[in-house]
């Protein structure tokens, strides 16, 4: 399979300044949360409860991300957008563990083993698939998450990483031949 | 009475096809066969909650005293914090009683683990 069958240019290379900048609006809503509580509203035990399950996913997502690396099925540019990815998975458990101590719980850090389906895993369109369910997971696990925060910055920030899940569920599916975006809603 | 308690019937029976869709909503925490971030969903119809062998639960599923069946997995799938409060599923949950009726039937589809 060729991830180039959706675009003749290289789709998955966005300038590394300009993805800084996305990452650093969910990390100033994220800090904006934790000014609001600083000035008095107190931080919920549900809303820490909420992201560390979040984070929780997050960790198993760069797990999940490295297996897929690791596993010797990717070919560039398809490695290169499976690391970017991890990357980014990487930077939502940077702000989200930040958020959580700021907010005086305790991160919940990455398990010690992460059992993912490897043996079914032998062509680069299976490791594809494979993320996108996980991408695909995310999305509908941070719409589940997104209403249930008392502090509306955090449900803020949550959906900023909603959507950049849903970016990566989107491009997997293209790269899978199947449409990027089947739906005018997520559920 | 009969035709209209039918049609009740009718209108929550569950689609396995459908609801193995709607389960890839679950898919950034749970898998049938195996415990992530979430615990294992084979043979979930007829077990104790918080019960799979080698999951961290939540003290709450663990003293839920819920074994999940159509009727609590119904309850629990539309509100799992109203269900289970201080479980760590941290979702709001699933609003359409036919979704989760077709979530269901696949999960009770999903009846064997693997050895």
């Amino acid at each position: 399979m060729s991830f180039l069958l959706f675009a003749n240019s290289d789709p998955v290379v966005l300038p590394a300044r300009r993805n800084a900048l996305l990452l650093s609006g969910a990390a100033i809503a994220l800090l904006a949360g934790r000014e609001a509580l600083a000035q008095g509203a107190a931080a919920k035990p549900e809303d820490l409860q909420i992201l560390n399950t979040a984070l929780g996913a997050e960790h198993e997502a760069v797990a999940a991300y490295q297996v897929s690396a690791e596993s010797g099925l990717l070919q560039k540019p398809v490695l290169d957008l499976a690391v970017k990815f991890q990357g980014h998975h990487k930077q939502h458990i940077d702000v989200l563990a930040k958020t959580i101590e700021k907010l005086g719980g305790k991160a919940a850090g990455p398990k010690a083993k992460y059992e993912f389906p490897v043996a079914q895993l032998k062509t680069q369109a299976d490791v594809l698939g494979f993320a996108a369910k996980l991408e695909q997971g995310a999305v509908s696990a941070y719409l589940g998450a997104v209403p249930l925060f008392a502090n509306r910055d955090l449900a803020k920030a949550a959906a900023s990483i909603l959507g950049d899940e849903a970016m990566h569920w989107a491009v997997l599916r293209q790269a899978l031949g199947q449409d990027p975006v089947p739906a005018a809603f997520v559920s | 009475m009969i035709g209209a308690a039918l049609l009740v019937a009718l209108a929550v029976a569950g689609d396995p096809t459908r609801g193995e869709q709607i389960y890839a909503r679950c898919g950034a925490c749970h898998a049938l066969e195996t415990n992530r971030t979430g615990p294992r969903h084979c043979g979930l119809l007829g077990r104790r909650a918080g019960t799979v062998p080698g999951f961290d639960y939540s003290q709450a599923m663990k003293r839920s005293g819920l074994t999940w069946d159509e009727k609590t997995l119904d309850r629990f799938l539309a509100n799992p914090l109203r269900a289970v409060p201080g479980t760590t599923m941290g979702y709001a949950g699933i609003e359409d009683a036919q979704e989760r009726a077709d979530l269901i039937a696949y999960l009770r589809s999903a009846a064997r683990c693997p050895k």
